[in-house]
Order: C-alpha cells, then sequence, then structure tokens
C-alpha cells in the first residue's frame, strides 16, 4: 500500500521499502508481544478464553445450532445482537475522526488513531460473530462476488458485506500507512491518506445506517420497522463508541502509563453528553408511539417493557439498560464528570453495557416476540452461545491490545530514522 | 522501548548474569520464550477446534464445490443426484429416488382453505412430516394450525398448541404454512440467492448453497421457514422414497427449508400430502390458470382474503368461509 511514495517533504533519501516494510512488520511482531507481567497476564486470560470460544464453535459446526436456545420463533440471538452492536462501536470511533480531521483539533489529533484502531478490532469481531452464526460457515465462499452468487444491490446483507469490509480496509489502509510512516520517521503524504480518512466517515456513517437497514426494511416485523431505527443505531453508537475510547485512554494512562492529554476525553464527554440525550429522546419516542397507539404494534414493546401474557423473560434486560442509561446521562452532565476520573470510568462504563442490552437483547429478541403468527417463544442464550460470545469479546480485545500496543511504541519510538538502528 | 537484536554469539551488554550459558542470555532467550508459547497457543488452537476435522467425513469436496442449482447443467445434476441418493443410502439406510420435476408450462399454482371445514384435526401436518421426510424428534412440518376465539380475525387471540379435543365449537382453526407470496420478502433479503421463485409461483431453497444466515426466516411475515438446527432424524423405513432436489430429500443440517406445494407430486399432477390428508375437505389446490380448476371456482365464488394484504408480500394462498 505504500511502497510508491513520491516527493517525500523530509528530503531524506528515497526509502527501500521492500526491505524497511517487512522490518517494520517484524518490529511491530516483536512489539506486540513483549510486555511486562500484567501485559502478559492479560493476554494470557484472553487467549484463554478465546479458545474455550473456538473449542465451542467447532462443536456447533459440527453438531449443528441445535446447541445454541435459537428457535424457529427467535431465530437470531446472542450473536447478531452482539453483531449489531459492535458495527456500532466500529462507527463510533469515526467521532474522534470527525474532530481531528474536519476541525483540526490537534489534541485529539495525536489520539485518533485509538478510534480507528477499535474501528479495525470492533469490525473484525463484527465480522467473527456473523460467521459463527451460520448455519454452514464452509459455505461462505458462495457471498464472494464472482465466485458465488452475490444478491447485491437487493439483498441488504450484500450491503453489510460490502460496508463491513470496506471499513475494515480503509482503517487498516490509514492506520498501517500512518504506523509505518511513523515507523521510518517520516512525514506522511496527506494524498495517501486524507482522502481515505474523509471517506471512512461518511463509511463509518454507512455501516450502521446499512445495519439498521437489515432490521428496519422488514415489514412482517413491527418492532423493528420503523424509520427511526437507523438514527437510533447511530446516536447509541456515538456514545458507545466514545465511552469505550475513553475507557481506553483512562487504562492507558493509568495501567500502561502513557503520556495522553486530557482534552481529548474532555471532547469526547461533551460528544457523549449530546448523544446520550438524542438516542434518550428516540427511545421516549418510540415507547410514546408503541404505548399511546397500542394494539399489535405493540405487542413487542409490551413484552419488553412490561412483558406479555405471563412472559416477562426479557423485562430485567429492559430496564437494567434504562436505568443504566438514564443514570449515565444524569452523571455525563454534571461537571463532575470532567474532573473525576473513577466517575468517568463507571459512566462510561453505565452507557456502554446500556447500549449492549439495547441494541443486542432489546432490540433483536424482541424482534421475534412474539412470532409473526403471535406465538410467544421465549429466548435465553446457551452455555455455548456465552461461550463463543465471550471467545469472539476476548480475540477482540487480544486484537485491540495488540494493535495499540504497536501504536504506542511507534509513537513512543526514540530512534526516528529511515533505517533500524543497528 | 526498541529491542535491538543482538548478533549471534554476542552478549547484550547489561545486568545479565555472566555465568550463564551464552544461548540463555537477553532478547534471544526472551525470543525463545516467546517462540515456545506462540507454538503453545498454535497447538491449543489447533487442540480447540479439533471437532472441526470431522467436517471432512460428512461434506465431500464434491458438496463443497458444487455450484447453484440455476448452473448446473443436466450431467452435473444426474452426477449430484446419484451422490444425493447414496449419501441418503449411508446415514439413513433407505433406498431413495431423488428426481427434480420441473414447473408445467403455463401453469400458476394456489391454494384456499375454508376455514369453516376445518376443525384443526391436525392431520396436514401429521402428513407433512412424513411426506416431507421431516425430522421426527420435534414433530416438525410446514404447516401451523392457529385455534382462533370466534370473534376476532387477530392472530393475538390464536394458540398453536392447543391439546384440546377437536372439533370445538367455541374456535376455529386457521392454517397457516408458505404462502407462495408473489413479492417474497425471503427471496429478496436472501444474501446468496439460495431461495427463488419459480415459474409456477413455487418458491424454493437450494439446500445445497444454502449458508443458513436465516435472513430469510426473519424475514418471513407468515413464519413459513424452518431451520435445521441439527442433522434430521427419521428411521429408514418411514423415509420417503419419491425425493424432489427443491423439495422434500432429506436436508442437511445448518440450511433452510420451506414448504414447496409439494412439487415432487404437485408438479406430476398428484394433489399436496395435506390436501390428501385433510378429512374434512377443507382444502383447494390448483392452476390459478386454468379457468376450469377449483381454485379459480373457490376465487369466483367465495368472498377469499389472504393474511396480511397489507404488507403487500401477495400471497397464492386464499383463506375463505362458507356463510
Amino acid at each position: 500500500m505504500s511502497t510508491n511514495i513520491a516527493n517525500l517533504p523530509s528530503g531524506a533519501e528515497p526509502v527501500d521499502h521492500v526491505h524497511s516494510y517487512p522490518r517494520f512488520l517484524w518490529w511491530s511482531a516483536d512489539q506486540a508481544t513483549s510486555g511486562g507481567w500484567k501485559f502478559l497476564v492479560w493476554m494470557f486470560v484472553l487467549t484463554c478464553i478465546a479458545l474455550v470460544g473456538a473449542n465451542a464453535w467447532a462443536n456447533q459446526v459440527v453438531h449443528g445450532m441445535i446447541i445454541t436456545n435459537m428457535t424457529d420463533h427467535v431465530s437470531w440471538g446472542l450473536y447478531i445482537a452482539n453483531f449489531t452492536f459492535m458495527v456500532g462501536v466500529a462507527a463510533g470511533g469515526v467521532m474522534m475522526v470527525i474532530p481531528a480531521y474536519l476541525y483540526h483539533d490537534k489534541k485529539m489529533h495525536d489520539v485518533v488513531i485509538v478510534g480507528e484502531l477499535l474501528a479495525i478490532s470492533a469490525i473484525i469481531m463484527c465480522l467473527l460473530f456473523v460467521t459463527v452464526d451460520l448455519g454452514r460457515p464452509e459455505r461462505f465462499w458462495h457471498l464472494i462476488p464472482g465466485l458465488g452468487r452475490f444478491n447485491w444491490p437487493m439483498s441488504m446483507l450484500t450491503w453489510d458485506v460490502i460496508v463491513l469490509n470496506g471499513y475494515l480496509l480503509l482503517n487498516l489502509h490509514i492506520c498501517g500507512y500512518l504506523l509505518y510512516m511513523r515507523y521510518l520517521g517520516r512525514q506522511p503524504n496527506p494524498t495517501w491518506y486524507i482522502p481515505y480518512v474523509m471517506l471512512s466517515i461518511f463509511w463509518a456513517i454507512s455501516i450502521h445506517t446499512v445495519t439498521a437497514f437489515l432490521y428496519c426494511g422488514l415489514g412482517g416485523r413491527t418492532f423493528w420497522n420503523s424509520a427511526l431505527l437507523a438514527p437510533r443505531f447511530l446516536a447509541s453508537a456515538f456514545v458507545s463508541g466514545p465511552a469505550f475510547i475513553i475507557l481506553t485512554l483512562l487504562a492507558l494512562k493509568k495501567i500502561a502509563g502513557t503520556r495522553i492529554s486530557s482534552q481529548p476525553i474532555h471532547l469526547l464527554v461533551n460528544i457523549i453528553r449530546v448523544t446520550i440525550l438524542v438516542n434518550l429522546i428516540m427511545v421516549v419516542s418510540e415507547v410514546f408511539t408503541a404505548f399511546y397507539t397500542g394494539g399489535a404494534h405493540a405487542a413487542s414493546a409490551h413484552y419488553v417493557f412490561l412483558g406479555l401474557h405471563g412472559h416477562y423473560g426479557l423485562v430485567p434486560w429492559t430496564w437494567t439498560a434504562i436505568i443504566a442509561n438514564v443514570l449515565a446521562a444524569v452523571l455525563v452532565m454534571t461537571p463532575w464528570a470532567h474532573r473525576s476520573a473513577p466517575l468517568l470510568v463507571a459512566t462510561c462504563l453505565l452507557a456502554f453495557v446500556a447500549a449492549w442490552i439495547e441494541k443486542g437483547m432489546g432490540l433483536i429478541v424482541p424482534g421475534f416476540i412474539p412470532s409473526t403468527l403471535h406465538e410467544i417463544v421465549e429466548y435465553s442464550p446457551s452455555l455455548a452461545e456465552w461461550k463463543i460470545t465471550a471467545g469472539i469479546w476476548a480475540f477482540g480485545l487480544m486484537v485491540y491490545t495488540v494493535l495499540l500496543k504497536v501504536a504506542i511504541a511507534v509513537f513512543t519510538r526514540t530512534v526516528a530514522g529511515p533505517y533500524e538502528p543497528v | 522501548m526498541t529491542e535491538t537484536p543482538t548478533p549471534p554469539g554476542q552478549k547484550k551488554a547489561g545486568p545479565a548474569k555472566a555465568s550463564l550459558p551464552i544461548i540463555g542470555q537477553g532478547s534471544s532467550r526472551r525470543n525463545l520464550l516467546k517462540g515456545a508459547a506462540i507454538t503453545l497457543g498454535m497447538a491449543a488452537f489447533g487442540k480447540a477446534i479439533w471437532p472441526l476435522t470431522t467436517i471432512p467425513e460428512n461434506v465431500s469436496l464434491d458438496e463443497f464445490l458444487q455450484q447453484h442449482y440455476k448452473e448446473l447443467s443436466a450431467s452435473d445434476k444426474e452426477k449430484i443426484f446419484a451422490r444425493l441418493e447414496s449419501e441418503t443410502k449411508t446415514e439413513y439406510g433407505a433406498n431413495v429416488t431423488i428426481s427434480d420435476p420441473r414447473p408445467i408450462p403455463g401453469v400458476k399454482f394456489a391454494y384456499a382453505i375454508n376455514l369453516s371445514k376445518c376443525n384443526g384435526n391436525g392431520k396436514c401436518m401429521e402428513a407433512c412430516n412424513r411426506e416431507n421426510n421431516h425430522h421426527r424428534g420435534v414433530d416438525q412440518s410446514y404447516i401451523r394450525v392457529l385455534q382462533m376465539k370466534k370473534g376476532s380475525m387477530d392472530m393475538e387471540h390464536g394458540n398453536t398448541t392447543y391439546d384440546n379435543s377437536v372439533p370445538n365449537d367455541d374456535v376455529f382453526y386457521m392454517p397457516v404454512q408458505c404462502q407462495q407470496c408473489d413479492n417474497p420478502p425471503c427471496v429478496t433479503v436472501c444474501p446468496v440467492e439460495a431461495t427463488w421463485k419459480e415459474e409456477d409461483g413455487i418458491v424454493v431453497v437450494d439446500y445445497n448453497w444454502c449458508i443458513g444466515c436465516r435472513y430469510c426466516e426473519a424475514a418471513c411475515p407468515y413464519h413459513a421457514r424452518r431451520f435445521n438446527w441439527e442433522k434430521p432424524e427419521i428411521p429408514a423405513e418411514e423415509v420417503n422414497p419419491d425425493q424432489g432436489y427443491l423439495s422434500n430429500r432429506v436436508r442437511p443440517q445448518g440450511t433452510m427449508e420451506k414448504c414447496h406445494y409439494c412439487l415432487h407430486r404437485t408438479r406430476e399432477g398428484r394433489l399436496p400430502a395435506c390436501l390428501e390428508a385433510c378429512p374434512t375437505g377443507a382444502r383447494v389446490f390448483g392452476d390459478l390458470n386454468d379457468p376450469d380448476s377449483d381454485i379459480r371456482w373457490v376465487i369466483k365464488n367465495k368472498r377469499v382474503f389472504v393474511l396480511k394484504e397489507e404488507l403487500g408480500t401477495k400471497p397464492s394462498f386464499f383463506y375463505f368461509f362458507d356463510s
């Protein structure tokens, strides 16, 4: 991706990328695997969880999805719930990119890569969540344009395949290029990354919009069939994404001892102050429409908030999310959100968990309850589903940790020269 | 942190204990440890996904590489059907014939149910289960019969799991199966075109192309689609040997299936199994394009309705009452 960089502004002699790029990769691999005991324990624990998940998935492929608790009534469950949520987290990273590149916020510019690396990790998790939801994963090649039969543009799922993979490639290119240039000690050439950054801003919006369209385009599912779904997805994504980035920045500061200015965190808190309220307004709007109108259209909403005909499976989930959401909104509004780190961590965790429930168990599952024939079959994930889900989360966190580690190593590298010091 | 590789045979400067052998020092020892950890990790990963090694026993290379139904030539089909027949023999111990009846030119199939006659006896579901080689363990069928309260057409007041005796005066019964929509949402959403509508109106699934994403199941407003959550279990003597590639052959685990108006029968001039099994005569099936067919008579002489007409799915499945 970067073998032809002409007009280097630094005036240094041209770099031999054929040799220096593999060296960069090797150096990154070394950085990614070196660290103190905290790092090693963290990675060891994550590896163990990921392996448990991999094993559960292998068993699911062999024995069938009967080992999940999904049924013909609730045919999507924890996997698609997490998929939907992680698309939001990936899109949420753009809330750093916009200030950094559109508003030229210098301080945000220094840490924007944290958001872009989060997007990479989150998209990888999304792709894994979709893969484990497939009944026949070995037939994935049927989805490859040219090889299989790609039902584009009719199927929204094919749009999702395009936008998710496109977003992954965009961010891989942007991060890879910037880190490599930084590693070489060279000024990045704007023509090699600014257009991609601008594209990635629109692309981030598109991934969550298309994912919402997956659901809201289905006329038979009244709970999803709302024009408000895509805007709501975006609003909550712009809560959960920045919340996770704040947690990352605070963790990097506290645990890894990285020097990070507090201004980006301030800005992200201010962003959450707006998006969390927008999201709540939309929740209120949907609740009003459902309950004031009543009738069959409100059946799922009734089930989610109050229970329906003696079935209360999702009620605790829903109220946990609502309470966490409101609490996070109140906390983030207070001036202490800017001052107290522990309070900010609590706020972000609450907002993150609330969005996870809202987009997952609170949105995907009730779309199926009651069913299209108004049967009520409840769903709670099986142990295998929890294992696989935990495995993907662990793997995603491993990817994120490794990427951050390399990025920090590149940024704090003392030797800034085109060649490795020997 | 910058780690410079130590040239071989040269000790790294630093507080390393000088009494230790050369290779156990500095970054080379660390690299050795890293290598060991990575090897161990890979081995553990291999162990974790070991169950996947049984896949080649169940999925042959031919099956893996098989093309979409619409791209198969006559000789491809012949080979595939022979393979599927022999697989059914090995796995289920049954001798079956897999055929591929094509739509009859000019025919458009439709179904109608007389809700005044249907009494909820459930024979249609049993017949469907047997005819279509459904998984026996869960009494799978493509039909669900709703027991509805008189005075309401709202399915919210329906019950599919009734176990009271029938007929029953306080209620009426409404069987629901695939409505073979002319504007089928399930076909629109399928990302790999594994399901499509044929010329005679029947929506079919290529069970060997479906990836099992279940988007169609989410899109269907009539709960008409079923997923094979596990490998179907059918005793050898109960396997229906008269099988269609796009209809009732034994479905593979992890793929979608649905009602196909028994196309292996109806395209050969017979009636659907659910109709033949119905003791009340509630079911009417036929060619919409034939002016003398029973289905045309029903549409002309009865006030018929379709389910969820407001969704614009245009079902080829009608309901009516006698009076």
